[in-house]
């Protein structure tokens, strides 16, 4: 029988070397893998490099690895927001590394990964400084930029819901890099909401299919959506939203 | 100073040059006010690169979803017929020239439709470049919106761009505050002004030689 799931976030994460690469879901907070990083945090894994879209936002997830100094470098297209100041803070202190990707290229580099493909030509950056140094090639009239893949150690990806071989599916804009980073790590770990039994999901509507998947980590209803914790983003009239969940109005959410 | 249309109105205006059937990316920042103005009997799609075609308006406060949002993380819904689709998916859409329009904002345009917009270059300044480089290099057509003048007034339509560029020949059409600009194999051509600003004020403002084909039908040089 196969049976990917583990009863909690700390086995979930489990053996994270130092030194890992782990790439890391989520746009903002829509998908981050709040649950897993805490356990990352807890677990102690240090020097890590992060890929992901972002660089964390307010002082959870992402923001709370990189305060505790585990993060050696950094490769994602939008570290700067309004609500980055943990990783603004290291940066300028010189104590992370940068590796800024356009995010279509971030991507394709982490798909191209999963897929066994060496390296790709890319339109996107072609004659800016962030294709400086990289091969180019006109391909029938048409500039490209030589992008080669990210692998990764580990992958920590977050879905609505998942069974006992690792079928996933995802909610809403909170799928973003999810799919793309299962397939492209060594160990994929996934937090879902709720497990299903086999059979239930629907097989038309799986957007991981569970080969990609190692280990499956139930999280429940996540809280901090309950709690209004909408950090990285703003409210309908442009203003930041509440950064603590103790700021936030209650059920403001489903 | 002549004649600036607001940023509303100039919003408007772009709507008012995206047909129908449209697939459309309006990034982040002014350029999504031009869905305010598209109209409400046309089936224009919208797409949010992070993974959504068929966004529809910021939900009322009691209605937030923190996981459906646009592309600055605002909290949007989804219209009837919206389709989720993963990060690969949504850049392979513009990469792969599947969207039929995208408005951006710029710091700078260059006579030859080059565009920077990510980044001032100044020393100290946390680089972010989100999708910002396949965008301009993905749509069919890339539209900015922009003022035609800096805050201290300095022309943002250049000869060439000083700050990082975000993609090479990549503009189509530049929408400022005074007057409607196509990027033309000969240069820009001047399509439309706004109340009293002129060709000739146009071109001493930004030092620019200018077409002058206000009073052409759009499609004649777009």
């Amino acid at each position: 029988m196969i049976d990917k799931t583990v009863p909690d976030t700390a086995r979930a994460v489990a053996g994270i070397a130092d030194g890992s690469t782990v790439l890391v879901g989520g746009f903002g907070r829509a998908g981050q893998p709040v649950e897993l990083i805490d356990a990352l945090i807890a677990q102690g894994a240090r020097d890590l490099t992060i890929v992901s879209n972002n660089a964390g936002n307010g002082d959870v997830g992402l923001a709370a690895l990189l305060a505790k100094g585990r993060v050696r470098k950094m490769i994602c297209s939008f570290p700067r927001q309004h609500d980055s100041w943990v990783f603004d803070r290291l940066y300028r202190a010189g104590e992370v590394e940068l590796e800024l990707v356009p995010q279509g290229n971030l991507a394709e580099r982490i798909r191209a990964a999963g897929a066994g493909i060496g390296a790709f030509y890319s339109p996107t950056g072609v004659g800016t400084q962030l294709a400086e140094g990289k091969e180019t090639r006109t391909i029938d009239g048409r500039d490209y930029v030589l992008e080669h893949p990210i692998r990764a150690d580990v992958a920590l990806v977050s879905a609505l819901a998942g069974d006992r071989w690792g079928n996933l599916v995802y909610r809403e804009t909170a799928r973003n890099f999810g799919p793309v980073m299962a397939t492209a790590a060594t160990t994929t770990v996934v937090q879902v909401d709720r497990i299903v039994p086999l059979g239930s999901l629907d097989p038309e509507a799986v957007a991981t299919p569970g080969i990609f998947v190692d280990r499956v980590v139930a999280v429940g209803e996540r809280r901090w959506l309950d709690a209004g914790a909408f950090v990285g983003g703003v409210d309908v009239d442009g203003n930041p939203l509440a950064a603590t969940a103790a700021d936030a109005p209650e059920g403001a959410h489903r | 100073m002549t004649t600036r249309i607001s940023r509303d109105a100039l919003a408007a205006r772009i709507a008012a040059d995206i047909p129908e059937g449209s697939y459309v990316n309006l990034g982040i920042g002014a350029p999504t006010l031009v869905a305010n103005f598209l109209p409400a009997d046309q089936e224009i799609i919208l797409h949010t690169e992070n993974g959504l075609l068929g966004m529809g308006p910021a939900p009322a406060a009691d209605a937030v979803d923190p996981d459906l949002i646009n592309a600055g993380k605002q909290a949007v819904t989804a219209l009837e017929g919206a389709a989720y689709f993963h990060h690969a998916d949504s850049f392979g859409m513009m990469r792969g020239g599947h969207l039929d329009v995208c408005v951006l904002g710029a710091f700078q345009v260059s006579q030859h439709g080059d565009l920077a917009n990510w980044s001032t270059g100044a020393p100290g300044a946390i680089p972010a470049v989100g999708g910002a480089m396949d965008l301009a290099i993905g749509a069919r057509s890339v539209y900015v919106m922009t003022d035609l003048l800096t805050r201290t007034g300095e022309p943002k339509i250049v000869a060439a761009c000083t700050y990082p560029l975000t993609g090479v020949r990549c503009v189509t059409r530049v929408y400022t505050d005074h007057a409607v600009l196509d990027v033309t194999p000969d240069g820009l051509a001047v399509r439309e002004t706004f109340g009293d600003t002129t060709v000739a004020w146009l071109a001493e403002v930004t030092g620019l030689t200018l077409l002058d084909a206000t009073g052409t039908d759009a499609s004649e040089v777009a």
